[in-house]
Parts: C-alpha cells; sequence; structure tokens
C-alpha cells in the first residue's frame, strides 16, 4: 500500500511538565475523511498545532506526500497544501467576508481578481454567497465557522485540517453543513477532523482516532471505535464499559 | 477595486494651489503640512495597513536627512543623486530595524518601544559622530540652482513634495489593490490566521517596513533640500516620529488619504494654537495630544473613518427605508 498523504509517527509534545501529546502515530489516507476524537484535554488541537507548524515538537517526525515536514514553518506547509481551521475562529474582523476569503485565495492566484473571483466561488460552496459584502464580525457563530472553512479552502489544500467545524452549532445548522464537508471529500480534498458531535464525526469518517491524555488509545472504523471499552472508559469514566455491556 | 482617480483629483487641486496663493508664509507652511503628511504616510504603510505601530520613524527620516545633507557637503555627491541615496539609505535602516525586531518576533508595544530605542540611538550617535557635524550639524551650501536641488521659488517646492506624497499616495493604493496588501491587512488583522493560510507574515511585514522606511526617508531627503541644515533632534528627534504616527492616526490609518487629512488637521490647529497663545513651548504637542485624545475616543477609524461610516450607516438606513 502506498504511504498515507500525511503520516505522523511517534510525536511528541510538552508543556512544562504535561505530556500534551505523548508518542502519537496517525494517517490521514488520500481523499478519504479521517475523524480525531477524544475527552477534552485530550491533545486533539495540539496535535493540530504541530501538524499545521503552530507548535514544534519535541520529538517524533510528520511526512506529508512522503516528504519529511517536520521542521517547516506553517506558511510553507499551507503552500504544499495543508490547510487548517481554528477552533477558537480567527475572522479577520475589520474585513468583510469576501476580503477573509481573498486573503487564502492570494496563495495560489497572484492577482487580484482571480482571487476575487476564486474567493466568490469558494463563498458559494460553503454557503456564504449571499453575505460576502458583510463585515466579517457581524456574522453567526455559524457563519464564522463557514467563513473559516471558505478561507481554508481558499487555499486549495489537498489536506484539510477541521478543528471543531462543528461545535457551536444547532441541529439544523449541522444538517447543513455536513454535507458541504462531504462534498469536499469528493472533490478529493483529504480531511482529518476533530469533532465532539459524534452522530456527525461517526457517519463522515471513514476511520478514527481516539486520543485520551496524549496516546492514541483506540483506532478504527466508526462501529469498532464506538464499542471499544478503552474508549468508553476515557469518555464516561472507569467502569462504564462494563455498565453498558462493551465488547472488551 | 479602488483606483487612482481620487488621487489625480487631490494631487490636481493641491497643484493648484500656488497659482492662486502667493504668500511665502502659507507656501512655506503647506510645503510643511505635505512633508509631514510625506512622513505620515511612510508610517502608515507599515503602521495603518500592517498594524505595527512604530514610535521611532524619525530613524528614517533621520537618516534620509543626514544622508542626503552629508554627501553633498562631505563627498561633494550631487543633490539629485543625494536625494536618492538617501531614501535608499533609509529603507536600508528600515530592513536592518525589521529584520531584527520582526525575527524576535516582537508584537505591539514591544516593537513600538524597541523602534524608539533605535531611533533615540541614532539620535545619540548623530549627535557625537564627527560624519554628522556632532552637536554643530550639518549644513548644506546654499545655490539656488534646479541642478542642486535648491529653488528660490517656495512653489518650486511646493510643487516637489506634492509629487513626492502624490508617488507615497499611489504606492498607497497600489498595495491595497495586490496581494502584498491583502497579505499586510491579513498580517495586521490576525498574525496567526494569516499564517495558515500561507502568509509568510515575517517578508511581508519585512518588506512593509522597508518601503515605509523608504517613503519617511524621502520627506528627511526634502527637509535636508529645503531647510538645507540638519542636526540629530530635527534628524532623529521623538518629534518627527511622534508627527508620523499622529497624522494617519487622526487622519485615519489604513486609508490613502489618512495621512494626508491628518497633517492638514494637525498643522492647521498647531498654527490656530499659536495665533491664539503666542509661541509658547511644547504647545503644538498640547494640541496633538488633545487632538489625539479625541480622535481615539470619538472616531478610533480616524477622520476619515468618521466621515466613511456617517455615509454607511446613511446609505444603510436609506435600504432599510427602501426596504420597509
Amino acid at each position: 500500500m502506498a504511504e498515507s498523504l500525511l503520516a505522523v509517527s511517534n510525536l511528541t509534545r510538552r508543556f512544562g511538565g504535561l505530556l500534551a501529546v505523548d508518542g502519537v502515530s496517525i494517517a490521514a489516507d488520500e481523499g478519504r475523511i479521517t475523524g480525531l476524537i477524544g475527552p477534552n484535554g485530550a491533545g486533539k488541537t495540539t496535535l493540530f498545532g504541530l501538524i499545521s507548524g503552530f507548535i514544534p515538537p519535541n520529538e517524533g517526525d510528520i511526512r506529508y506526500e512522503g516528504e519529511t515536514i517536520t521542521r517547516l514553518p506553517t506558511h510553507e506547509r499551507a503552500r504544499l497544501g495543508i490547510a487548517r481551521t481554528f477552533q477558537i475562529v480567527q475572522p479577520f474582523a475589520g474585513l468583510t467576508v469576501r476580503e477573509n476569503i481573498v486573503v487564502g485565495a492570494h496563495l495560489r492566484h497572484r492577482s487580484r481578481a482571480d482571487a476575487l473571483a476564486a474567493a466568490d466561488v469558494v463563498g458559494r460552496e460553503v454557503g456564504l454567497g449571499g453575505m460576502l459584502d458583510r463585515p466579517a464580525d457581524t456574522l453567526t457563530v455559524a457563519g464564522r465557522k463557514r467563513l473559516e472553512l471558505a478561507r481554508a479552502l481558499a487555499t486549495e489544500p489537498k489536506l484539510l485540517l477541521l478543528d471543531e467545524v462543528l461545535a457551536g452549532l444547532n441541529p439544523t445548522e449541522i444538517r447543513e453543513i455536513v454535507p458541504v464537508i462531504r462534498k469536499l471529500c469528493d472533490r478529493g480534498i483529504t480531511i482529518m477532523m476533530i469533532e465532539h458531535v459524534m452522530q456527525a464525526v461517526m457517519s463522515l469518517s471513514e476511520h478514527i482516532f481516539v486520543l485520551a491524555e496524549g496516546r492514541i488509545i483506540a483506532e478504527g472504523a466508526p462501529a469498532q471505535v464506538a464499542a471499544d471499552r478503552g474508549v468508553i472508559e476515557a469518555y464516561l469514566g472507569h467502569g462504564a464499559a462494563k455498565k453498558f455491556g462493551a465488547q472488551a | 477595486m479602488k483606483g487612482i482617480a481620487p488621487i489625480l483629483l487631490v494631487v490636481a487641486v493641491l497643484a493648484a494651489v500656488p497659482l492662486v496663493v502667493h504668500s511665502n508664509t502659507a507656501l512655506n507652511f503647506l510645503v510643511i503640512t505635505l512633508l509631514t503628511a510625506l512622513a505620515g504616510q511612510g508610517w502608515n504603510i507599515l503602521g495603518g495597513y500592517g498594524g505595527q505601530y512604530s514610535f521611532g520613524h524619525a530613524a528614517f527620516f533621520g537618516t534620509g536627512a543626514y544622508v542626503t545633507a552629508i554627501l553633498q557637503v562631505r563627498y561633494g555627491v550631487n543633490a539629485w543623486p543625494g536625494f536618492a541615496i538617501g531614501i535608499a539609505a533609509g529603507a536600508l535602516v528600515g530592513a536592518i530595524i525589521g529584520a531584527l525586531t520582526f525575527r524576535a518576533g516582537l508584537r505591539g508595544s514591544y516593537f513600538a518601544l524597541v523602534t524608539l530605542a533605535f531611533a533615540e540611538v541614532l539620535r545619540i550617535l548623530a549627535s557625537v559622530a564627527p560624519v554628522t557635524g556632532a552637536g554643530v550639524g550639518t549644513l548644506i551650501k546654499l545655490d539656488l540652482h534646479a541642478s542642486a536641488l535648491q529653488f528660490e521659488s517656495r512653489a518650486v517646492f511646493y510643487w516637489v513634495i506634492l509629487v513626492l506624497l502624490a508617488v507615497s499616495l499611489v504606492i498607497a493604493r497600489t498595495i491595497e489593490n495586490t496581494r502584498f496588501g491583502a497579505w499586510l491587512i491579513a498580517v495586521r488583522e490576525n498574525e496567526d490566521a494569516a499564517r495558515a493560510l500561507g502568509v509568510d507574515a515575517f517578508k511581508v511585514k519585512l518588506g512593509a517596513m522597508t518601503i515605509s522606511a523608504a517613503i519617511t526617508a524621502a520627506a528627511g531627503c526634502f527637509y535636508a533640500q529645503y531647510f538645507l541644515f540638519v542636526d540629530s533632534g530635527i534628524a532623529y528627534g521623538t518629534r518627527m516620529s511622534i508627527e508620523a504616527l499622529l497624522t494617519p492616526i487622526i487622519g485615519g490609518a489604513g486609508t490613502v488619504f489618512g495621512p494626508l487629512v491628518g497633517a492638514l488637521v494637525v498643522k492647521a490647529l498647531g498654527e490656530v494654537a499659536t495665533y491664539v497663545a503666542g509661541d509658547a513651548p511644547g504647545l503644538n504637542l498640547i494640541v496633538y495630544g488633545c487632538v489625539l485624545v479625541l480622535v481615539i475616543a470619538f472616531a478610533p477609524r480616524g477622520l476619515i473613518g468618521l466621515v466613511t461610516g456617517a455615509g454607511r450607516r446613511l446609505a444603510r438606513g436609506k435600504r432599510e427605508v427602501a426596504h420597509g
């Protein structure tokens, strides 16, 4: 089997005495949606920070398209096709929605006109078509999540790291955005998503990694992971697995 | 995309002023106003568009002024190439300070303080180094010929500074319409988010600082030619650093015309204050302080922001009426 688009091996990151990410090895296969779940504080966002280059690792290796990128700065990783969204949305608040997306579009389009055209296409794709001229800080939470997605998409990534794009959305909003994510995958973008909305992540992902206290405690197909004793205990506490009659 | 038509219009109107106004005092006032606007435009590129608040733009102003003067006085270089080299030297100083500060990851008030420190170090060096004339300063020989970039008529000087200002306005507009500008503004709004989108924040800030320094240095070069005298207090004193940041903030930081509007307001108020209260020392600084407080309290986006904001509210109001 060919190497995965993204292969993280034995990645470790300490913050003082805290092992935020502890010898984690995960992979994202091309063209698939990979889920990354785990209780709060498990180190999921830190792991994304490591993959996107915001945080340098203490140990371990990150390979992308067969090349080691462990020491590359963030912007060069973006150029190679790794885009991320932020869990805590980071809009360019003083700019309009279109201007926000254009910043991403400029990565592949030097000319202003091309970038503007590309931004409009992406904006419509994620359902912001009617709001392109609104200031970004007037968007609702759902709108801001879409904007995060649009900006990342505008960089025309091969690998998209989605950090809780569904968090804080109501069920209707989630129902609206799930097909958008699925369509991106169908278009050939490899997606790795951190998500707490289990229904969505279970239905979208083909493969799921479970992170708890900095370590991968389980991986596999969604159904397999959901039935895993270690996973249930990590989420619900010691002894919970027995109560729910999970497989060992 | 915004065009350069408004710039042409404003410059054309300003160019016509000496045809109507012949008073040397008035022209002198306008020359100094445009000079301040030019220095402010330099600050505006880095501070207004890039969000990097420098407190030390005198470092570039002074370098431009000194290099222009010293090349002529000590090395016999003609004023025209001297002027160009002065701009280049200012840009170089900007690039060096930028490389050091941005590489060290300085942001916000740390960046402001370190730029101020650089300007102060240059001021102290200039006040003792023999090449700058130390405490005495450097006097350029009077030679009222165009070949020496000196003019008998104030009006010609006025047109020279106007051309420089026009170029700086076009540079600002061009930045707004290019990828570099989009990235620069993105860095101002949120540097981390910009980096995630592939923006090399270091390179963008360094580029902005170099352009910014070159423009403010041009104001310094012009100062040397106009007054034919430079000393360390004039060149590298905090007064220039303050005026360079005050004018765009009052006029509207991150707008093409902000520095020009700010310079007109600040300089006019300074004149009025002098007229009313006599030439009390430090009076202009008090006026600047009051205007700055008022602007930050009531028009945080500057006078231009106040006007465009009102326009937008009016338009929205009309739309709502039309829909309702």
